[in-house]
């Protein structure tokens, strides 16, 4: 509740940029607050087909379906094992509502540009395929990556129907 | 009510009339004569130029004067109607088109814009000898002539005229712009103030009026009024007088004005259509949940709550029709710009074509309709410009010179079809056969039927045209019209034959909101299929099911051989059973084929709202879109078609891989 308040306080300074902040895997990371819609406690989702296994299914969201991807298996860390403590982001992103699976909600942090360093240039295999960093931030010690939230899907966009199609000629 | 709405109404009204004209124009083109086509005509351009003179949109005004005179001439016989005046008023139709487009976008365009139709138009009138000038409009200096004349008014509201809230000053002023004007009032009926009704007419004009303009003119300033006044115009040297009130330029034809007085009807924002649509689709949710619980209660115990669910589950289903009701329109909208379109794209090709259409009044959803008119454009200009082959072509052939595209929409199994024919030279097979092995589609086309290569020209990038024309053949097409198609829920395929012509059917979902399914479980999780798509359900027996040689399974179906599916298999989920013999077989018919689809158990029919997957995710092959069920889950609905498909592309990898 402190950090909330003093959250709230920072807010005056109109450079910040507030994040809400999450664990994946014991890992911090951070979602501009601007693109989160709302938090949910995890339920059960329905499965789609043939998709990537870090998409975990569609719920219902007051009428409305939207797809869940496991935040833990877009990062290629494998799948979550959910339960009612696990937690569903979601978020609006280009008109689209989307949830991410992450193991639990931690705080709303407020960084200020000088707070936050570009990610490394220098980057390994692991850390390529989380090219969404976009950015460090840094608060009491500990660092959050702060996701973008467009490379974020657009690294998860399903198979389309013409990759589809091509992929049987590929084998020849 | 402020005027931003009444400006929006105009508009749409403007557009139905615009789209009228068209119509009716092309009926005349086609050797369709009637008087009653151009009377119509004449009348929606006058209300289009009425109305505009209320909005202040002068261009519109002036335009539609010029071109109405014309037409006046044209239906009083003055004027024969030749193809070249013919030509004139199409063109000038779309000039009106694009005047009133400009003045809803706030466009301002340039003085010159509509010159020469103007031109076109005006060359008529000044043929028109007796083209009658009315003159409150800017235009008339263009055509002005003849000398002036002096007409004696006499004006008598009666106090309807007041009680309809018209403005006697009003009259007057515009009467006044015409020319020089004396007036003097007649006092003489007025009572004494106790015995007046402050909405009595007791006033009369006598005016006096000099101007260049004829009669009409002047009749036209008391057009709206004629029935509620006594008016007399008398010209000076000639005396015409008499009571004016059956209105000349306007008792077109009663007949048609009283028909459509009797269809009553209101305009409805649509988006306020859609907020009903969804609250009924929320009241079937809402209603499957109660049942499901009704369900688990004993019924001896609870007789008027299950009667009442029952009674409530009737009562929704009939909510549900009309509301769907009030969407649907017949496609009738969606063919009505066919004809022009046939029109022109084969006066540039010059070709002849005949069009023809058929089953205009099956209705269909608002949205499907409104998704239609681009794919059949597409379709329609193909089929003039690749599918009709040239008049000496043709001969050659032995075929009429003229060829013929026919249109035709119909109601099948919950669907709607519609079919678009050309009698051409159907495609290129060997052509599309090249073109797909050039561009890595296909490995040999010889594998390939014809009817299967043929439908490869809905593969993006696909155009066997050697040409670009400005007709057709960018290349990019029938990938377009797949795609248009199929996010409506539909399907599109082609059949051809060599000489002989292609035939296009497109299958549309009647609607893009509810439809009756049928829940089948596989597995832990429930799967939906459209009710329309299934023949029969069966428990196979063992000897039923044969594996042919790297060909996938068959079901006999009473000595009948149909691939069987295994929903388990394509979608990868764990199934209770392994085998057909133990479960359930669904005979399922798509557009192309008729398939045995193995699932574990039925759970029941329901009726489910269809909510769009692709709003927040993607095309999801096998699906075509979600719903939700009573306890609030999301099942995925089925698409046989589709899933037909992807069993074919898994046989293909599983071959591949092998």
């Amino acid at each position: 509740m402190n950090s909330l308040a003093k959250t709230l306080n920072e807010n005056a300074v109109e450079e910040d940029q507030q994040f809400v902040t999450f664990y994946v895997d014991g890992k911090h990371y951070g979602l501009n607050i601007k693109d989160v819609r709302e938090i949910k406690a995890w339920t059960h989702v329905t499965p789609l087909p043939n998709t990537p296994s870090s998409m975990r299914g569609v719920l219902n969201l007051r009428g409305a379906i939207v797809p869940i991807y496991d935040l833990r298996a877009v990062f290629g860390q494998g799948l979550t094992h959910p339960s009612t403590e696990h937690v569903n982001l979601i978020v609006c992103i280009q008109g689209r509502i989307v949830g991410f699976l992450v193991d639990a909600v931690s705080d709303i942090l407020s960084f200020s540009q000088d707070q936050i360093q570009a990610p490394p240039r220098n980057r390994g295999k692991e850390l390529e395929r989380m090219n969404s960093v976009m950015g460090l931030g840094e608060s009491n010690g500990m660092m959050t990556m702060l996701l973008d939230i467009q490379t974020l899907i657009g690294n998860q966009l399903p198979v389309n129907d013409d990759d589809f199609l091509a992929k049987p000629e590929k084998k020849n | 009510m402020d005027m931003q709405s009444f400006r929006k109404t105009y508009f749409e009204e403007c557009h139905e009339r615009l789209q009228e004209i068209e119509t009716l124009l092309l009926s005349l083109e086609s050797g369709d004569y009637q008087d009653e086509h151009l009377h119509a005509i004449f009348r929606a351009v006058h209300s289009i130029k009425g109305g505009a003179g209320a909005f202040g949109c002068d261009h519109i005004v002036s335009f539609a004067h010029i071109f109405e005179t014309v037409l006046d001439s044209v239906r009083d016989h003055r004027l024969a109607l030749d193809p070249e005046l013919m030509e004139v008023l199409v063109t000038s139709s779309d000039v009106l088109a694009a005047i009133v487009g400009a003045a809803e976008q706030d466009q301002i365009l340039t003085e010159t814009f509509d010159a020469k139709a103007k031109a076109d138009l005006s060359q008529y009138m000044d043929g028109a000898e007796h083209a009658p000038l009315p003159a409150a409009q800017a235009s008339s200096s263009d055509a002005k002539k003849g000398t002036s004349r002096t007409y004696t008014i006499v004006f008598k509201p009666h106090s309807r005229l007041y009680e309809k809230a018209n403005e006697p000053l009003l009259l007057l002023r515009e009467l006044g712009g015409l020319g020089e004007m004396i007036l003097s009032v007649n006092v003489d009926a007025l009572p004494d103030l106790s015995a007046m009704d402050a909405v009595g007419g007791y006033l009369s004009w006598t005016i006096t009026l000099t101007t260049t303009h004829h009669k009409d003119a002047i009749t036209e300033v008391f057009e709206f009024v004629l029935d509620d006044c006594d008016l007399t115009i008398t010209e000076t040297d000639r005396t015409v007088a008499g009571e004016m009130k059956p209105t000349p330029p306007l008792d077109a034809s009663p007949a048609i004005e009283t028909g459509e007085a009797k269809v009553s009807s209101i305009r409805v924002d649509l988006d306020k259509i859609d907020r009903l649509v969804n609250m009924v689709g929320e009241l079937v949710i809402t209603h499957a949940m109660l049942s499901q619980q009704a369900e688990k209660l004993a019924r001896d115990g609870y007789p008027h709550l299950a009667r009442g669910i029952e009674e409530l589950s009737t009562h929704t289903r009939e909510l549900q029709d009309h509301v769907m009701a009030i969407r649907a329109q017949p496609v009738r909208m969606a063919f009505a710009r066919i004809p022009r379109l046939v029109r022109d794209v084969s006066k540039d090709v010059s070709k002849q074509i005949k069009l023809i259409m058929t089953g205009e009044e099956t209705e269909v959803d608002k949205t499907v309709i409104e998704n239609l008119a681009d794919p059949l454009t597409h379709l329609i200009r193909n089929a003039i410009d690749h599918g009709i082959e040239d008049a000496e072509t043709r001969k050659a052939a032995g075929k009429p010179a003229e060829g013929t595209i026919s249109l035709s929409a119909g109601h099948r199994s919950g669907r709607i079809l519609i079919e678009i024919r050309d009698d051409g030279a159907g495609l290129n097979t060997k052509k599309i056969a090249e073109k797909a092995k050039e561009r890595g589609l296909i490995e040999n086309p010889d594998l390939m039927s014809p009817d299967e290569l043929h439908q490869l020209i809905f593969n993006p990038g696909f155009s066997t045209a050697e040409q670009i024309s400005n007709i057709s053949g960018r290349g990019v097409g029938m990938d377009v019209v797949k795609r248009n198609i199929q996010s409506i829920g539909g399907k599109v395929y082609v059949k051809s034959e060599a000489g002989v012509g292609a035939r296009f059917v497109l299958s549309l979902p009647l609607t893009l909101a509810v439809m009756d399914g049928m829940i089948v479980r596989v597995g832990s999780q429930k799967l939906i299929l459209p009710i329309s798509n299934i023949l029969e359900s069966l428990r196979p027996r063992r000897q039923d099911i044969s594996t042919i040689t790297e060909g996938g399974e068959v079901l006999d179906l009473r000595d009948h051989y149909i691939p069987l599916l295994r929903l388990n298999r394509l979608f990868n989920i764990p199934a209770r059973y392994d085998e057909p013999w133990q479960g359930l077989v669904l005979i399922v018919e798509s557009e192309q084929t008729t398939f045995a689809l193995f699932v574990d158990e039925l759970v029941g029919k329901q009726q489910v709202v269809i909510k769009s997957l692709e709003e927040n995710y993607d095309p999801v092959e096998g699906i075509s879109s979600a719903t939700i069920l009573g306890d609030g889950s999301v099942a995925l609905i089925l698409d046989p078609a589709s899933l037909y498909d992807l069993h074919t592309k898994q046989g293909d990898s599983l071959a591949f891989a092998a």
